[in-house]
């Protein structure tokens, strides 16, 4: 049986198709899970995707953190459920408070859409333990809304824990502190990213296939933990 | 305040009731004529109808004698399955699956209002691809600026560009490609010309018609307000002048979040076959939607206006038949389907309403709380508007322009001579990098984007299990189109349909967006007329139909008109992605080869006008035989796994186009000019018809006799090289472009000199 792993899809998010096809594309089989329903239908992990939840004119993820279907993840992902939010749900988890800090508008003040290059620092979390540490890999970011803030003490402790989980590694593309490109929470299982790795699985549709990584990670992590015997 | 509704009885009541419809930018003779088709005056409901609906940017009255000809001249093949005149046109791509794909205009509100202008712009053709049936796949767009440096540029491009991302991204729609170009006369008028591209099954193709006694009619999507009243008639169709009144509130605002919505509804609406006709609500909005889907049909409808869902309750019912609000939608659904249709719309949060039927009769009658305001023939404001002849004439000043050449322009004619043009093209605005642009939007979206910018053409795999997929290019010059609008026209054409031929895709339809001044006077009229025949004359000889389009007129400012511009737009297919050529090549070793003659072609070229300041003499000559010819060996090479990596050659001429490789590829090269062509001349010649070819030496032979055989000339031109550093006393791997015996620059020096002129934009 392959590992089940939800993919989340609010009215306006975008990148629920590619997330679906990286899963996919790993290994695992894809649950669509919808924004109005407090069902995770007994998924094994969960991708909350790319986009722009209900609009995102108010602060981005601020209403989709009130969804029914949060409702339910918030309390799954406190007791371990493993959790990737992509760029629009990076922004969702720290608006959950499963993840601290806040994404604000890119210091350029403008969208902004290149390859990236990114250095992974930990590779302990549950997505990201297929790479090796200190791999740089080249992914696509895109965002208007990615710089990541929070207070110095917040770093610190980031830092200090080894939850800086990517970060940005030729330049940094929206003004994040200490170039930070992607963290997790302290037991590793929910992990926040700006780039997005579902749009590098395939040379032919990306600049590489080493977004996939992620998602290996989660097969492997959810095989190793015996969650699906 | 209480008002007077002006019903029909009321219209018969007060024959001599003065109108105002000069300001809603009609005629005095088309004032009467609609008198003399309804045998009395019209209610103010229904001049608001006429006005927007006669408007020159819905009823195409000064284009529509030339625009005629597309239809016998459309080749004869079976490429095309709904043609000019619906929503937008359909072309079979195979295996069952067709393509929809039509660009359209934005300029004025753009303009206004840069930011919503251009959003809006993008949100209407996406709207008119849903229409169709199809889910929209990929947008590109094309943009026109005055110089780089100009104040107005500075307020007119960033809020452009941020409205087109703006909405694109938040759709989902990836953005593939498309131009951006400045010249002078765009400084009053900047172009916004958008496109989408959809695609569907053959058996989901959706038209615009609404049948069946009984049916209803059903307006979804965002509520109506005061936003874009009058868009068409007095924002498009109109000179703008200083000193008159503001014309903001005919600008609308978009709300991507709510496109989004309709886009995914709507998908289900035709998933679950509920549909009977659709219409978007887009110029014109409900005059528009309301008339063509009844003329279509039968001709009877009956629309409860007071039933429409307002964001303003302040608005009279003028007002709301002539707003262009975005995001709305109009279905036809039989009655025991409304139910499903109502609740999928709920489902994705989108708000529906019951807002008429189809009736016997063939009249569409609104009424306003129960009162008649609306009662006409709705195929007289759909189609019956007004068709002018206008005079059109070559002015004299054509002489000029074609007897003013290049031949007195200094050339440069050593290396280091050489070397300065090169730089100084790769640092203009119209040859320099547009990512500071083409950054700002999503291009990776739905993850099917095998090809975008700066790549010659966007390529979007459309079926994940074959690979089958479509290629675009959207191509213009005004310049060349200024010194001979047919030739221009065809110009344009040529190098779309060479963009697409370059990733390997066979080249099968088109659309255009043609952008001009004002059809009021001859000269522009004559232009007009030309770039419309040639255009023509152009996709009938490559067999390749004209599937739609959209004109923009009155685009100048005082005398001045734009330069002519006819942007085109070419749909390729290609059997399997994975066999796309790209810009970029990978291998040291592999050969670039020059397809096709290259003449001393210099009038109208980027290095005359962007260094020289010259604009004159004749266009490069185009021979759309050789370019089918070129095409066919582009796509033999792709599917056969001869060409490695390929580039269109245009503007900035050869030099340019192998400066564009290398920083693509961050490798260097060396290259040569062949024996019979003068240095010169090969960089910066602009001859059509041409393409570099990276070609690896084990495919070399079976690529040179391909194009022997097929009669394209094949110039060995140079060799990818990266390791040409040390012999140019740079450190071990600074990527470097030698052309033997003339001049070296590294890749930086071009890259530096490439990203300056739009880095000045740059807050």
């Amino acid at each position: 049986m392959s590992a089940r792993i939800g993919v989340v899809t609010f009215p306006g998010t975008l990148d629920d198709v590619d997330a679906a096809r990286a899963v996919a594309y790993a290994g695992g089989e894809a649950v669509a899970l919808w924004h109005g329903d407090a069902d995770l239908k007994g998924v094994d992990a969960v991708v909350l995707p790319g986009g722009f939840s209900y609009g995102d004119y108010l602060r981005c993820g601020a209403i989709a953190n009130l969804s029914p279907v949060m409702s339910v993840l918030t309390p799954a992902a406190e007791e371990g459920l493993p959790v990737l939010g992509i760029c629009n749900g990076f922004q969702v988890l720290c608006e959950a408070h499963l993840l601290p800090g806040a994404l604000t508008r890119n210091q350029s003040l403008h969208f902004v859409c290149r390859d990236q290059l990114l250095q992974v620092e930990d590779t302990t979390s549950a997505w990201t333990n297929a790479f090796e540490p200190g791999q740089v890999i080249t992914v696509p970011i895109k965002n208007g809304e990615g710089c990541y803030q929070a207070d110095d003490f917040t770093l610190d402790q980031l830092e200090a824990e080894g939850r800086v989980v990517v970060r940005y590694h030729d330049l940094n593309p929206n003004g994040s502190r200490r170039d930070i490109a992607g963290i997790r929470n302290e037991r590793g299982n929910v992990v926040g990213l700006m780039p997005h790795p579902e749009h590098a699985i395939d040379s032919l549709t990306g600049p590489s296939d080493e977004g996939l990584g992620f998602f290996v990670s989660i097969l492997r992590t959810l095989t190793t933990e015996g969650a699906l015997a | 305040m209480s008002r007077v509704v002006d019903t029909v009885a009321n219209a018969v009541a007060t024959p001599d009731t003065s109108q105002p419809f000069a300001e809603l930018g009609l005629k005095p003779d088309e004032y009467d004529r609609i008198r003399t088709i309804l045998g009395r005056r019209p209610t103010s409901g229904e001049l608001a109808m006429y006005s927007v609906m006669w408007s020159e940017h819905c009823s195409y009255k000064s284009s529509k004698v030339h625009l005629s000809q597309f239809g016998p001249k459309t080749p004869k093949n079976d490429v095309l399955m709904v043609g000019i005149g619906e929503n937008a046109g359909v072309v079979d791509i195979g295996d069952g699956w067709a393509a929809t794909f039509k660009a359209e205009s934005h300029n004025h509100p753009s303009y206004v209002e840069p930011y919503q202008g251009a959003a809006t712009g993008v949100g209407g053709i996406v709207r008119d691809i849903l229409a169709m049936g199809a889910r929209p796949v990929a947008v590109m767009d094309s943009l026109r600026f005055g110089p780089v440096d100009a104040a107005d540029t500075a307020r007119v491009l960033p809020g452009i560009v941020a409205g087109v991302g703006g909405y694109g991204n938040c759709l989902g729609l990836p953005n593939i490609g498309g131009e951006v170009q400045f010249d002078s006369t765009y400084l009053g008028n900047p172009l916004v010309n958008a496109l989408c591209v959809g695609v569907m099954r053959h058996e989901d193709i959706h038209l615009a018609k609404a049948t069946g006694l009984g049916n209803k009619v059903i307006l979804y999507g965002a509520a109506t307000g005061g936003d874009g009243i009058g868009g068409v008639s007095v924002l498009a169709s109109e000179t703008f002048e200083d000193g008159g009144p503001a014309k903001r509130p005919s600008v609308q605002v978009g709300d991507p979040f709510m496109e989004k919505l309709l886009i995914e509804a709507t998908l289900e609406l035709f998933a679950a076959h509920l549909v009977e006709g659709i219409q978007d609500l887009g110029g014109a909005g409900l005059s528009c939607a309301t008339s063509e889907l009844a003329s279509a049909g039968s001709g009877g409808m009956h629309v409860e206006l007071n039933l429409v869902p307002l964001r303003d309750s302040t608005l009279t019912p003028e007002e709301i038949l002539m707003s262009e609000s975005q995001e709305r939608m109009c279905a036809i659904v039989t009655p025991a389907n409304v139910d499903a249709v109502l609740a999928i719309c709920a489902k994705w949060g989108v708000q529906a309403t019951v807002i008429g039927e189809v009736t016997e009769g063939d009249h569409l009658v609104i009424t306003w709380h129960g009162e008649t305001i609306v009662d006409v023939p709705p195929r007289t404001v759909a189609h019956d508007g007004p068709i002018y002849n206008r005079p059109y004439a070559r002015p004299a000043s054509q002489d000029d322009i074609e007897a003013d050449t290049t031949a007195h322009l200094p050339r440069p004619s050593d290396g280091a001579g050489y070397k300065a043009d090169l730089l100084a093209l790769l640092a203009t605005a119209n040859v320099g990098d547009k990512s500071w642009v083409t950054d700002q939007y999503d291009r990776y979206v739905r993850g099917n984007t095998v090809l975008a910018q700066p790549d010659d053409a966007g390529v979007v795999r459309v079926d994940e299990q074959s690979g089958r997929g479509v290629a675009l290019a959207l191509d213009g010059n005004g310049r060349f189109t200024l010194l001979d609008p047919y030739v221009g026209a065809q110009l344009a054409l040529a190098e779309a349909y060479r963009n697409v031929a370059v990733t390997g895709a066979v080249p099968i339809a088109v659309t255009n967006c043609l952008n001009f001044g004002s059809p009021e006077d001859p000269a522009v009229m004559w232009q007009f007329e030309r770039a419309v025949t040639g255009l023509a004359d152009g996709a009938l000889a490559l067999g390749t139909p004209v599937t739609g389009g959209n004109v923009s007129f009155y685009n100048q400012t005082g005398d001045v008109a734009i330069l002519p511009t006819p942007v085109i737009g070419v749909l390729g297919v290609i059997d399997d992605v994975e066999r796309r050529t790209p810009l970029r090549f990978t291998e040291d070793g592999e050969l670039i080869y020059l397809l096709g003659q290259t003449r001393d072609e210099l009038d109208g070229s980027m290095w005359a006008g962007e260094l020289h300041g010259h604009l004159g003499g004749r266009p490069p000559v185009v021979d759309l035989a050789r370019e089918k010819v070129l095409a066919e060996i582009l796509v033999a090479a792709s599917r056969d796994g001869m060409a490695s990596a390929a580039h269109d050659v245009s503007d900035g001429g050869v030099a340019v186009a192998l400066a564009e490789m290398a920083m693509r590829s961050q490798r260097g090269l060396r290259f040569w000019a062949p024996d019979d062509i003068d240095p010169f001349t090969l960089l910066f010649s602009e001859s059509a018809g041409r393409a570099l070819v990276v070609v690896a030496r084990s495919e070399e032979l079976r690529f040179t006799e391909m194009c022997a055989a097929r009669g394209v000339e094949a110039a060995r031109l140079g060799v990818v090289d990266s390791g040409l550093a040390s012999e140019h006393g740079h450190p071990a791997g600074t990527q470097v472009v030698e052309m033997t015996g003339q001049f070296a620059v590294t890749i930086d020096e071009l890259r530096a000199a490439h990203t300056s002129a739009l880095s000045r934009i740059a807050n």
